[in-house]
């Protein structure tokens, strides 16, 4: 499925977060939102799954005005999206979570199928409830396998996967998303992670809530060691050297 | 037994209850049936009073018994005294509850006086689920329990009240003696103008003693809620209280904590929280594709579970 921004704009009070958002992404692909702390990735990732309101401009899924659509209804019609900030449920076992995630359908060796993507094990998480006994890595993974648990999804939001994630565990993850992106899903990730970045097939910058720069990883990677040759730095770390550069 | 007692049994307890070795069945102030097996005797309280006697022997290793009540008219005053006596080393489940029901819009009451007495070494599981059903608001459950737990036993205490009871006063004691451990979990759900007290107290009074209290409920509506969660540490000891309630509609709910300690080597944490369920965790559920209803739901259910 292709997902579309156009003139898309976010606007808290008088304070402009996102100006004239116009992107594309296409099915097959992996694309990594980046750009510094503020910069508006995820609010630009609220906005496609409906968490947060669009101010102005529209929003096109394969064509169809999705814009008015509220987060259930582009849940329908086959978005998920990882959380940022991952949501703790008392009372809710991980079990529940992703079998909810699966529309109610998925039995016990396929959402353990989801946990061992993550690198987690299933016989160990499936009964844990998805609250403050978990880490802040633990919680991370489960959000994302509640993504994976979804099913008939082909645009799939991340928000900074990594987080809390061991390397091990991340390897997988590109491992994951390999497998995605030969799904023909659409794959939108936001991350500052070199690995991910070198994973995409395009490289989105966002700063002060306009898009920089947009384009394949070689040009925008070439772009970024360019104007960083003389700083010695690994700029893809360091948001204060993304915003000069973009 | 009538034909409402029965479904009301469903309910409450399951609908086996009757088949099981030991039961005692009250319906509307009278015992419809009982049984004893070779571990649990179940016979008339000698006291004031009346009611039930049930007695746990040593001997008992696993079994469970069932000891509902039901009303299944208006116009019932039942007060039920039941004594629950395990002796030293038994391990019990006991499935209680009570059910009133009404057919017109008149009141029928049921108060549970209830008495643990738990020996040394036990392990006591009581599960008690109380419901209100028919029209009108006059279904009224009240409880009074008191709870003695010996050394190194442990009680899970279990207590559910999820639909139709227009007003309920529980108040519960304790007394934890050595290393004895209980686990009480409340679930509590008022809708209407339904109107929910809940007191606990408890005292570790024996070295080691610990306890657990966990209360979760939910106020929709215009309902009230009262709870009070007291513990008080008298010897080294260790206790958790954790009071959260969801707020839905105009539901109101008092919640008190209260810790006391006669003793620097008790350890005692209180937490309570009350709030309306969070919008983060409805939009989660909304994102894998359910209604903001059908995700509220969830998460009070979850809650609640």
């Amino acid at each position: 499925m292709m997902l579309e921004t156009k003139n898309l704009c976010y606007t808290v009070g008088k304070t402009k977060i996102l100006k004239d958002i116009n992107l594309t992404f296409e099915p097959g692909k992996i694309y990594a939102l980046t750009g510094p702390n503020g910069g508006g990735k995820t609010s630009l990732a609220k906005m496609l799954a409906a968490t947060a309101p669009s101010s102005s401009g529209f929003i096109f899924l394969d064509g169809e005005d999705i814009t008015k659509l509220g987060t259930t209804e582009r849940a329908k019609k086959g978005m998920a999206y990882g959380f940022q900030v991952p949501v703790r449920f008392k009372g809710l076992t991980v079990r529940d979570l992703l079998q909810l995630a699966s529309g109610g359908s998925a039995d016990d060796k396929e959402l353990s199928i989801c946990l061992t993507k993550v690198g987690l094990c299933a016989k160990e998480y499936l009964n844990r409830g998805v609250d403050a006994s978990l880490s802040g890595g633990e919680i991370k993974r489960i959000e994302i396998a509640s993504v994976l648990a979804r099913k008939n999804c082909n645009i799939l939001i991340f928000d900074e996967p990594e987080a809390g994630i061991d390397i091990w565990s991340f390897s997988g993850l590109l491992e994951v998303f390999a497998t995605l992106k030969k799904e023909n899903k659409t794959i939108i990730v936001i991350s500052h992670q070199e690995r991910i970045l070198d994973q995409a097939d395009r490289i989105i910058v966002l700063n002060k809530g306009i898009v920089t720069k947009n384009g394949t990883r070689e040009e925008t990677l070439q772009a970024i060691k360019e104007k960083n040759e003389n700083k010695n730095a690994s700029l893809l770390c360091d948001d204060c050297l993304v915003k000069e550069v973009f | 037994m009538n034909a409402i007692t029965k479904k009301l049994l469903a309910s409450i307890v399951g609908a086996d209850a009757a088949k099981s070795e030991a039961f005692n069945i009250r319906e509307d102030s009278l015992c419809a049936e009982r049984a004893s097996s070779k571990n649990i005797k179940i016979t008339d309280r000698k006291k004031d009073g009346g009611g039930i006697t049930v007695q746990v022997l040593s001997t008992c290793d696993g079994e469970t018994t069932y000891v509902p009540a039901c009303i299944t008219h208006a116009g019932v005053d039942d007060k039920a005294y039941t004594d629950y006596i395990v002796e030293d080393g038994a391990k019990v489940t006991i499935s209680a509850g009570c059910a009133v029901h009404t057919e017109d819009k008149g009141e029928s009451t049921h108060k549970g006086i209830h008495l643990f007495v738990i020996g040394k070494n036990c392990e006591v599981t009581y599960k008690e689920n109380h419901i209100g059903t028919g029209p009108g608001v006059g279904h009224y459950i009240d409880t009074d329990t008191e709870i003695i737990l010996g050394e190194n036993s442990h009680l899970y205490y279990e207590t559910i009240q999820l639909k139709g009871v227009d007003n309920t006063n529980r108040f519960t004691t304790a007394k934890i003696e050595k290393k004895g451990f209980l686990e009480l979990k409340e679930r509590l759900l008022t809708t209407e103008k339904q109107q929910a007290y809940t007191t606990f107290k408890v005292a570790l009074i024996g070295e080691d003693a610990s306890v657990d209290l966990i209360s979760r409920s939910v106020a929709k509506d215009h309902s009230f809620q009262s709870i009070v969660s007291q513990i008080d540490g008298q010897a080294k000891s260790k206790g958790h209280s954790e009071c959260d309630s969801i707020l839905e509609g105009n539901g109101k709910v008092s919640s008190s904590p209260i810790v006391i300690s006669s003793c620097p080597d008790a350890m005692l944490v209180h937490e309570a929280a009350i709030g309306k369920i969070s919008g983060e965790q409805i939009q989660k559920l909304q994102t894998l594709g359910l209604t903001e209803e059908e995700a509220e739901n969830w998460i009070i259910q979850g809650f609640l579970k």
